[in-house]
């Protein structure tokens, strides 16, 4: 009970939603001010992953790509971990036995 | 020059009306000839904020179609002299009216009063498009809730296609306590986000329900509670004067109001 009561008291930074609005908030506002419909954005992730993949290859587990928005600017964030780079040959638009 | 100033959010509920009533007052007992205009034909309620709903006879629609002049529609309050309302029709023909005639209108009530305040509609369809028809300056308002400064954001976009040259924001409904616990978005948290100037911050306040039952603005009260202070604040801002923004803690219950609230509810 007593417990209960400081904690009440003193929880400042309790389950902090707080900080969960704001950045669902950010996101959203990303989205809305760029308007970019879901599906064009798909498309363009679609696209910028053709291009990365055909140099490097990536961890498809930790991807990010969404839109950002800070002060009034809006920001493409695409965070593609690299697993592995690829060898550089296959990179280019070479044929892939140039190497054997 | 008289300023023509549209409240607007986007997201009813918001406290448009609220504020419009209450700044409206601030601004004429400062001095100022104010007319406060409810835009929200079909669903008014500045005249009840305002105690003056048994002093309507004509509204907006009865000048803009011609069959009153604008003299006699304006309702004076009694109680703060330099104060009217121009109500709005209870009519639910919302899209009767037109821009270019509110326009008119506002330009009219511009050339004989220092302010005129619209209370705009919640949505952004016809009825925002006639409350800013005439508005030269906006104020949106927005609680800080994820719904409400999304809607606020867009509007922020739309009025600056409508080339409104100044809009500032009104942070309303904010709860001290419940920033301090990480369950509420400051008013840091929203300015940023929204990226617009600032010219009030008004805390939750149970009084505000009270005055309306009554049909009285809190800043008429003679012992202004936190809320009505905030907007007499705003209304000394928007006369140019520079009035700091009080720190979060003074704008809220203490600690020792909280703890008696936490006992109260906790143990009688
Ligand atoms: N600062 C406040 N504290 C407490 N209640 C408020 C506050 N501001 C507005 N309200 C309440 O919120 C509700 C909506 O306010 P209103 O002014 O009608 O919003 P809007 O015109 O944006 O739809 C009303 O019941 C009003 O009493
Ligand atoms: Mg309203």
């Amino acid at each position: 009970m007593l417990l209960d009561f400081l904690v009440q008291l003193f929880s400042r930074h309790s389950g902090n939603s707080r900080e969960q609005a704001k950045q669902r908030l950010k996101l959203i506002l990303a989205h809305d001010r760029a308007n970019l419909s879901p599906a064009a954005l798909e498309s363009m992730r679609l696209e910028i992953l053709g291009v990365v993949s055909r140099y490097v290859e990536l961890d498809s587990e930790g991807m990010q790509f969404h839109l950002a928005t800070e002060g009034g600017a809006t920001a493409l964030i695409a965070n593609l971990p690299i697993r592995r780079v690829k060898p550089l040959e296959t990179g280019l638009s070479h044929s892939e036995d140039e190497k054997a | 020059m008289s300023r023509v100033i549209v409240m607007t959010s986007g997201k009813g509920g918001v406290g448009k009306t609220t504020v419009t009533a209450n700044l409206g007052t601030a601004l004429a007992r400062l001095g100022r000839s104010v007319v406060v205009v409810d835009a929200d034909f079909g669903l008014r309620n500045l005249d009840l904020l305002l105690g003056l709903e048994n002093r309507v006879v004509y509204t907006a629609l009865e000048v803009i179609a011609g069959e009153c002049r604008l003299e006699q529609a304006l309702v004076k309050d009694k109680r703060t002299p330099n104060l009217s309302l121009l109500p709005a029709a209870q009519t639910r023909n919302k899209t009767a009216v037109h821009p270019d005639q509110m326009r008119q209108l506002i330009e009219k009530l511009a050339s004989s009063h220092d302010y005129v305040l619209i209370d705009c509609p919640a949505g952004i369809e016809q009825g925002f498009r006639n409350a800013i028809a005439g508005a030269n300056e906006a104020i949106i308002i927005t609680t800080p809730e994820v719904a409400a400064v999304r809607d606020a954001d867009r509007v922020v976009g739309l009025l600056e296609a409508a080339q409104i040259s100044s809009t500032q924001l009104i942070v309303n409904r904010l709860r001290p306590d419940m920033v301090a616990a990480g369950q509420m978005m400051s008013v840091e948290d929203v300015v940023e986000v929204l990226a617009i100037p600032l010219v009030g911050i008004i805390p939750e306040d149970r009084e505000v329900i009270v005055s309306t039952n009554k049909g009285e603005p809190i800043v008429l009260s003679a012992n202004p509670t936190l809320a009505a202070q905030a907007i007499q604040r705003i209304a000394r801002r928007l006369e140019g004067e520079v009035v700091e923004f009080p720190k979060l803690a003074s704008l809220g219950e203490s600690f020792w109001e909280r703890a008696k609230r936490f006992l109260n509810q906790k143990v009688l």
